[in-house]
């Protein structure tokens, strides 16, 4: 009965077992070295060969020899696995086969260069995503890497040997690592460049010589020396503090850096994760948004630098505020932050150079206790792309061309007001055109409409007329004042639109959100968070959903999704399910997939994956803020509805189980009493000679065996009602007959009382199944006997009421026990001062049959007392008329 | 000896279970039948043409066959009365053993007494060749002859269709009829689903036959399955 509910435990122990399995997570073993050729790869195979001997299960996931005979001997005895072939552009590329080491669960996985980028159209732009993919499976990695693509050490490597560094690999990748320092003096490693020791592309070569020149050499040596030493420093830190405290961040730093869209961000996260680093504190990456929307180019270098922040380890934290300074300190303060780092503003641009300063005056007076850092930030190798800040918002060519429109309009209708008024009117008709349009369209149409119409003034109405020479100095002021008065009018209505707009936009998130969560936290089903989930989902972004949900037979989209996935697809949203994390589009994960999938994870377990198909090419940080909410709200939901399911599902393993237990308790108990006195009576009956006692012992027997065959007809019975088979056979039966032949078949039980048998005159054929209701009816009779003294009188009464057939059993004995009467139709349900005899079963199926029948009993306590069982057995026809009898 | 032996009828009992076996061989030689067992249906068959049975027990729950089976095969050459013996005591199986030819169905546990009652009633019918004109059962007399029905002495008038159906019921007296049976015999092949005629002529037979309330029934409702006319014994 309970069947369909069962998958849930299951489910939640194989969330249990996964979240078991990631914290067995693999260890991570870097082989660092100052440059290439200083025997990493070497020393990592060295170092697999040992593991080989002390037996543990190693493969080759990914090792490049360049050929070497040293280092292809040290291959020897390891298994490399095949790698995957990927095409692209015609060139045949060879990748690391992820699957291929995830499948047999090694040990242990070799893969070399750590920083490599993954060709287009693997699981993982990078390969160090691969490697944490493998670390969270459980498997230990051996894996190479130079100190130049360390991400936190690339700008210093590039200012020491001004070489480009296109692979980086983030910090936070080595804080769990084990390092190994693969150290060579440079004279050797010189040496063994010079014997072609090294290998060196082709095409490479010129730059490798620059590279590779002594004083380069000793400074990444000392690079690479001093990050392994921090490291290990790190580590002993850790310790002691492990040691001393509780908590992991008992120095209570905590940093803030603000970004923003400008390149000028990217060295200034750097800077913040090196100095969190030392101060081995956690530390935020704020972006505030204000009104003037980002370009797409800009945006996509903000989702840039937030991503490196992401990487890099940080807390990314997007908040919206018209006012810069107010957004940090809000930020700041909300998460106890005790040092601000913002950029040092670059004198290139005047105008920013002064916004900017005027932000740090603003920022040191308003931080009160909070640290500042203003950090001199070099904007990092990529090209810049111009324009960091945008005077004007965009508008369409169409305002422009309405402005200009308008302005001719008024110039025109000036020409007669100005026949009345002379030259100066015509001017404040030009200026309240100028603010009415205002109010219409964006800043830079207000802009060229308050020069347009200054211009047109001065030409056609000022004298002299038709030149822009003003006469008289009245006019020259009237005229400048103008001008100011125009712009600065455009720019406050503008500047007022811009923050209505951006407030409308804040409200509509905020409303949109509020709406879902209203809705969800009202869904008491999966189905019904799926319908919400994918509706508002497809509303807010104007693309079809979908939400996968893991069933029976693996993870399935919701048949009542919008967004159809294939198989691909859904893949993807496996993979999302397993790791927790997003991937497809937009995301570093499988970013080839056609949709985003979010996973639907709450603290407890991932309960599903949201996947949208965006018609977009990049993802606005709100929307994605917005979408993630969405699947956090859902996740929440769906995990609040799991954990009731399972609620009721261990109350009715609970409820099932005390039934088992009455149900053992009370059959055991029964059978065994009536064949204890079988065995009892047949020992006498073998023993005993004498007559009387003889014939008093087969009575005991006969007694027994008839107590027995009724239990095994009740359990018989109740068994046939909880497997639903019991189907009332309806066919036309004289209710006297029924009566009669129920008092008969009770004619023992019955013997020594009165049986008054009340049968309505002309009560008409009844439809019922003449065998249930005999049952149901000599049940209910043998209770009575049951709880009442012998020879207290029985009454039976069959009467209609309206279209119902109305049975009446009643007794005179001292009636029900109050506290019995709302569950008086249970199972293993029996009064304490119970006799012997009964099993708690008899009214449990007088009730089932009953109920098969379509009607219903009641139990009561008569006022004249005793007690009163009521059934009702209702007849929707009348009963078939008889030809007349011949 | 061998004369009494002779006229000792042979009860042939088909059932698995040997503790069964044992109790109605020994029960139904102390009542002065010849027992002879098997253990299955093919054997059962075989031993009902050998040993010329005057009626067979037959359980329903055999190890190679369906009880109602055998009955099947054993009506395709024999009219020997057959007395089912089962534990099943759903009405449809019942019917359907009773549709399939057997005689009477009693269902274990069983009385003693109730079981050699209905072997009795069966070998009287089989033995019946003619029918006996005038039935009697306690203070009910019917002369099937000449259509006379009294009660305690008292002539009692019934319709054609009520003195049908007792006079089917007097011709098996003592057996159980199914609904179906009655309905056919009385009614006519096409009043199969008719049963509420059956409820209303057995109700109007019951009133009739009565002479005071609380005289015990002679016309017996078997639950689900059909009726039964007491003989006076």
């Amino acid at each position: 009965m309970s069947e369909p509910l069962r998958p849930s435990p299951d489910a939640l122990l194989a969330a249990l077992q996964n979240d078991a399995a990631r914290g067995k997570r693999g260890q991570l073993k870097i082989f660092l070295g100052m440059c290439p050729g200083v025997g990493k790869t070497y020393a990592m195979l060295e170092a697999a060969q040992r593991e080989l001997k002390a037996r543990r299960d190693v493969v080759v996931g990914y090792v490049e020899t360049h050929g070497r005979a040293e280092t292809q001997a040290l291959l020897a005895g390891l298994s490399v696995l095949p790698r995957k072939k990927i095409d692209y552009r015609g060139m045949a590329l060879e990748e690391m086969d992820i699957d291929a080491v995830l499948t047999p669960r090694p040990q242990l996985a070799l893969v070399d260069e750590l920083a490599h980028t993954n060709a287009p159209g693997s699981r993982h732009p990078k390969r160090w995503q691969d490697v944490l993919e493998l670390l969270d499976a459980g498997i230990d990695v051996f894996t190479t890497c130079n100190v130049q693509h360390i991400e936190s050490r690339a700008d210093t490597v590039r200012q020491i040997t001004s070489a480009e560094i296109r692979e980086t690999v983030p910090d936070s990748v080595l804080d769990t690592a084990e390092i190994e320092l693969i150290d060579l003096p440079p004279a050797e490693l010189l040496q063994r460049l010079e014997q072609g020791k090294v290998y060196v592309p082709e095409r490479a070569s010129a730059a490798a010589k620059n590279f590779f020149r002594e004083s380069n050499l000793t400074a990444l040596r000392e690079l690479a020396l001093r990050l392994v030493a921090d490291h290990v420093g790190g580590e002993t830190q850790e310790y002691h503090r492990a040691q001393t405290s509780a908590g992991p961040w008992k120095t209570g730093h905590r940093l803030l850096v603000a970004v923003s869209a400008s390149p000028f961000s990217e060295p200034l996260i750097r800077w913040a994760r090196r100095m969190a680093d030392s101060l081995k504190c956690p530390w935020l990456a704020v972006h505030v948004e204000s009104s003037p929307e980002l370009g797409e180019p800009a945006l996509a270098r903000l989702e840039k630098n937030l991503a490196l922040a992401r990487t890099l380890g940080a807390e990314v934290i997007a908040t919206t505020d018209e006012n810069l300074v107010r957004g940090i300190l809000r930020v700041a303060q909300q998460h106890n932050v005790s040092q601000i780092i913002v950029g040092k503003p670059s004198a290139a641009n005047w105008l920013e150079w002064w916004r900017a300063g005027s932000l740090l005056r603003q920022l040191t007076r308003q931080s009160g206790n909070i640290d500042l850092h203003v950090v001199r930030a070099e904007k990092s190798g990529a090209p810049e792309t111009k324009s960091p800040f945008r005077w004007l918002p965009l508008s369409g060519w169409k305002q422009y061309a309405a402005v200009l429109g308008v302005v001719t309009a008024v110039g025109l209708a000036n020409i007669g007001l100005m026949q009345l008024t002379g030259p100066r009117v015509p001017g404040f008709v030009f200026l309240m055109a100028v603010v009415i349009l205002a109010l219409f369209v964006g800043r830079g149409p207000v802009f060229l409409a308050g020069a347009a119409s200054a211009l047109a003034w001065n030409y056609f109405f000022l004298p002299p007329r038709f030149t822009f020479i003003i006469q008289s100095t009245e006019d020259a002021v009237l005229f400048a004042l103008y001008f100011v008065v125009a712009i600065v009018l455009g720019q406050l209505v503008a500047r007022i639109r811009a923050q209505e707009f951006a407030e409308r936009h804040r409200e509509e998130r905020a409303t949109a959100l509020y709406q879902l969560s209203r809705e969800l936290s009202q869904a008491g089903t999966r189905d019904e968070v799926v319908w919400q989930l994918t509706a508002e989902v497809g509303r807010v972004l104007n693309a079809p959903a979908a939400v996968v949900l893991p069933s029976n037979r693996g993870l399935a989209a919701h048949p009542d999704s919008p967004l159809i996935l294939t198989e691909k697809e859904l893949n993807v949203a496996s993979w999302v399910f397993e790791h927790r994390q997003a991937a497809g589009k937009f995301t570093d994960n499988l970013p080839g997939a056609d949709a985003l999938h979010l996973p639907l994870a709450s603290e407890r377990a991932v309960l599903g994956v949201l996947s949208v198909n965006p018609p977009l090419r990049t993802l606005s940080l709100s929307q994605r803020d917005l979408l993630e909410a969405y699947a956090r709200q859902a996740a929440l939901v769906l995990d609040r509805i799991a954990l009731r399911a399972a609620a009721e599902q261990s109350k009715l393993v609970a409820e099932s189980e005390r039934l088992s237990n009455a149900l053992l308790n009370s059959i055991s108990h029964e059978l065994r009493t009536p064949l204890a006195a079988i065995t009892s009576a047949t020992n006498t009956l073998v023993e005993s000679k004498n007559g009387e006692l003889k014939s008093a012992m087969v009575g005991e027997i006969q007694e027994a065996a008839a107590r027995l065959n009724r239990l095994v007809g009740n359990l018989l019975d109740v068994t046939r009602l909880e497997s639903g088979h019991v189907q009332a056979k309806l066919e036309w039966h004289d209710i006297d007959d029924l009566v009669q032949t129920t008092i008969r078949s009770l004619q023992r039980e019955l013997s020594g009382r009165e049986v008054k048998v009340e049968i309505e005159e002309k009560l008409p054929l009844a439809r019922l199944d003449f065998t249930l209701m005999q049952q149901a009816l000599s049940n209910l009779l043998l209770n009575v006997t049951m709880h009442t003294p012998p020879g207290t009188a029985i009454s039976v009464q069959a009467c209609k009421e309206g279209k119902d057939l109305v049975l009446r059993v009643a007794d005179q004995g001292q009636g029900l026990p109050p506290e019995l009467l709302p569950k008086l139709f249970e199972k293993f349900v029996r009064a304490a001062n119970a006799p012997t005899g009964g099993s708690g079963l008899g009214l449990a199926i007088v009730k089932g049959f009953v109920e098969a029948h379509g009607g219903k009993i009641t139990a009561e306590n008569k006022l004249s007392g005793g007690a009163l069982f009521t059934i009702h057995l209702p007849q929707s026809e009348s009963p078939p008329m008889l030809e007349t009898p011949a | 000896m061998s004369e009494s032996e002779k006229i000792k009828p042979v009860t042939l009992v088909i059932d698995d279970e040997p503790q069964i076996r044992r109790l109605l061989r020994v029960t139904l030689e102390a009542n002065g039948y010849q027992v002879v067992e098997a253990a299955t249906g093919a054997e059962g068959i075989v031993q009902a043409a050998q040993c010329r049975a005057a009626v067979i027990l037959l359980d329903l729950g055999l190890p190679d066959m369906d009880g109602v089976t055998v009955l099947k095969r054993l009506r395709e050459w024999s009219r020997v009365p057959v007395i089912i013996l089962s534990v099943r005591d759903r009405e449809n199986e019942k019917t359907a053993a009773l549709d399939a030819g057997a005689d009477d169905y009693v269902t274990k546990p069983f009385g003693t007494a109730e079981l050699l009652a209905r072997v009795r009633v069966a070998l009287r019918h089989s033995d019946k060749l003619t029918e006996e004109p005038v039935f009697r059962s306690g203070q009910l007399v019917i002369d099937l002859a000449d259509r006379h029905v009294t009660v305690a002495g008292k002539e009692i008038s019934l319709t054609v269709t009520e003195y049908n159906l007792l006079r089917v019921l007097v011709r098996h007296a003592g057996k159980v009829l199914t609904h179906r049976f009655l309905l056919r015999e009385v009614w006519g092949p096409n009043a199969d689903n008719q049963n509420h005629y059956l409820r209303v002529y057995i109700a109007r037979l019951r009133e009739k036959l009565k002479t005071h309330p609380n005289q015990p029934d002679i016309l017996l409702t078997e639950p689900g399955v059909g009726y039964r006319l007491i003989e006076s014994t």
